[in-house]
């Protein structure tokens, strides 16, 4: 079985983004950036499939611009065995992600498809559901357990009320939340082994797909201040303030 | 102009949520028709009739949207919405799981979790975990869009008295099939509906300590909600994880116990009314965001705190 793992070059979980002072956009600027922490997750999936004899071969694709290509490398030190980048410039939109994930799963004929649940930069949670809408395939979206079964898999999601359990018809797309695994670190012989595995490049014609704009960002800005608080010298004046000053209690 | 604002249920109860999305639909100024998608779910149509506001709910009563798989939903809502501007929903876990596939059916894209409608086609959502607000505006004649629930008031649930239709369209897309849930049972109120809500992190140490968290939620009406690390360390379940990528809350009150404050944390809460940080590291960044920071042995201030309540 081939898995297909897409995976996002985004800001790095712990960088603090902010608007530039214009608003024209983020200020970007010699920020670290780092594959999405969903998509690692979802790596780490892949790989355990292949590890317990259940995939054959696990090919990941990231959608963006040349540098995107490290993250691609990062996901083939972590185990993946060959790299897929379709070539876009500036930033596209899940839907536009979706048609071109779509053009790749077409190329590649994978029997299951892993994506983060949702990107960390635009925290969109749109493009694995998108792809399953174009493709047809089922989904199970926020995945906390993936268990392969015959031509079947079953999915353990996240759902606000608890846990909810999806049996799905292969091919079939999954969504990765936080609890599906922890991922590994990859090792140096790895990582040196990774340069050498295969990476193909395709463009947007080459998937037949026109890359379009439906939303234009406007501007952006801080959210609104909270204005300083006090620290309390004891729980009685923590009781006090809340109800005489705050008055929520 | 028209809505179509999908309802959020357990196929006999209206969720709160939908009473925020038809808000946000309200904002943009257009007649809102409901659709409760459901197996068994007339009373829900019922009480949706009854939303202030409504014009007309239909109601697809079918055993394939019995557990809101979105491979069913998605082709059901796609059809019903062709005839909308706009089509809404609540940006809960169903929410997030349908609409992005009946946008793609659609051929446009979703904007997600908005806290703002500015005109009909423009909106307001938070990126990068909060620390950014966007405004982005919409090209597309049809809108798909989910609404964090936070950021608009509920709509009244009762006074309104709309029409109810069914609607007959019936699509199974026979590739899913629901196996079951695990749900959590609680007296305590919703997470994201509760006016307080307390919440523990790592520093509870186990899901035992969890228990001094009870007793002070149980004198406020308080939900109790956690922070990543305490449900990855399985002191509580997944459904209580506060934070970027869990549940959004906004109370009245919000107390942080033995919680960091990591950016993706402050993302689920920093529009909380008032915030109380409890934590023994005075320099945790928590206390930037609390209105009242109490630096403190967690192990001695709750007990305290639930005697003097
Ligand atoms: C992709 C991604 C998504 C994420 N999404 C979320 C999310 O949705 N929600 C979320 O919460 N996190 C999320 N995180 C994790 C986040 O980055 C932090 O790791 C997490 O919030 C830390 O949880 P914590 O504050 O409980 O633990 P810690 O950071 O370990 O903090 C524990 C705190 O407890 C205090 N403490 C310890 N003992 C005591 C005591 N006896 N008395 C008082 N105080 C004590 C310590 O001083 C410390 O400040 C996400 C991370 C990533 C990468
Ligand atoms: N540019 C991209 N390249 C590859 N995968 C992507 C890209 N954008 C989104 N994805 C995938 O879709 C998931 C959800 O992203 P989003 O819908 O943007 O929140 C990510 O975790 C990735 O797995």
């Amino acid at each position: 079985m081939k898995v297909l793992v897409a995976v996002k070059r985004v800001v790095d979980y712990n960088v603090k983004v902010r608007a530039k002072a214009d608003g024209s956009d983020v200020d970007l600027n010699n920020v670290k950036m780092a594959i999405n922490p969903f998509c690692e997750i979802a790596v780490e999936e892949a790989v355990r499939l292949k590890e317990a004899g259940v995939a054959t071969e696990v090919v990941v694709v990231s959608v963006g611009e040349k540098p995107c290509q490290e993250q691609i490398r990062t996901a083939l030190a972590l185990g993946a065995d060959r790299g897929v980048q379709v070539e876009t410039e500036g930033s596209v939109e899940p839907l536009v992600v979706a048609k071109l994930l779509k053009g790749v799963v077409e190329k590649e004929q994978p029997q299951l498809v892993i994506l983060g649940k949702q990107s960390i930069d635009g925290d969109n949670n749109q493009t694995g559901q998108m792809l399953g809408a174009l493709t047809n395939m089922a989904q199970g979206t926020f995945a906390s357990e993936v268990k392969i079964d015959g031509d079947a898999v079953s999915v353990t999601r996240e759902v606000d009320g608890g846990l909810q359990t999806v049996k799905l018809k292969l091919p079939a797309i999954v969504t990765t939340d936080l609890r599906l695994n922890e991922p590994r670190y990859a090792s140096l012989p790895n990582i040196m082994k990774a340069k050498k595995k295969p990476l193909d490049v395709f463009s947007p014609a080459d998937l037949g797909v026109e890359v379009t704009s439906h939303l234009t960002q406007l501007k952006v800005e801080p959210p609104a201040e909270r204005q300083a608080g006090i620290k309390v010298a004891s729980v009685d004046e923590l009781v006090d303030k809340l109800k005489n000053e705050a008055k929520v209690i | 102009m028209s809505t179509l604002v999908i309802a959020e249920h357990d196929n006999s109860t209206l969720n709160g949520a939908t009473l925020n999305a038809v808000t946000a639909a309200q904002a943009l100024g257009a007649d809102i028709d409901i659709l409760v998608a459901g197996a068994g779910c007339g009373a829900v149509g019922e009480q949706a009739a009854a939303v202030a506001g409504v014009n007309k709910v239909l109601v697809a009563d079918n055993a394939a949207y019995g557990h809101q798989l979105a491979e069913n939903v998605a082709l059901l809502i796609a059809e019903v919405g062709a005839g909308y501007d706009n089509i809404v929903a609540a940006a809960t876990t169903n929410g997030k799981n349908t609409m992005p596939r009946v946008a793609a059916l659609l051929d446009v894209a979703q904007i997600s979790d908005i806290i703002a409608v500015e005109s009909a086609d423009t909106f307001k959502r938070p990126i990068y975990a909060g620390n950014v607000i966007a405004t982005v505006q919409s090209a597309d004649a049809k809108k798909v869009i989910t609404v964090r629930t936070t950021a608009f008031d509920a709509a009244a649930a009762e006074g309104g008295s709309a029409s109810v239709e069914a609607v007959g369209a019936a699509h199974d897309a026979g590739i899913s099939e629901f196996v079951g849930e695990e749900l959590a049972q609680s007296d305590r109120p919703e997470l994201t509906a509760a006016s307080v809500v307390i919440s523990g992190g790592r520093g509870m140490q186990n899901g035992e300590n969890f228990k001094l968290l009870d007793g002070i939620a149980d004198k406020l009406g308080a939900a109790i909600g956690a922070s990543r690390a305490a449900v990855d360390a399985g002191f509580v379940p997944n459904d209580m994880q506060v934070g970027q990528t869990g549940k959004i809350v906004a109370p009245d009150l919000y107390i942080a116990v033995g919680i960091s404050g990591a950016i993706q944390h402050l993302a689920g809460m920093k529009d909380s009314k008032v915030i109380v940080a409890i934590n023994k590291d005075e320099d945790a960044p928590i206390f930037q965001v609390a209105d009242y920071g109490l630096v403190a042995d967690l192990f001695e201030a709750l007990p305290e705190l639930e005697g003097k309540l």
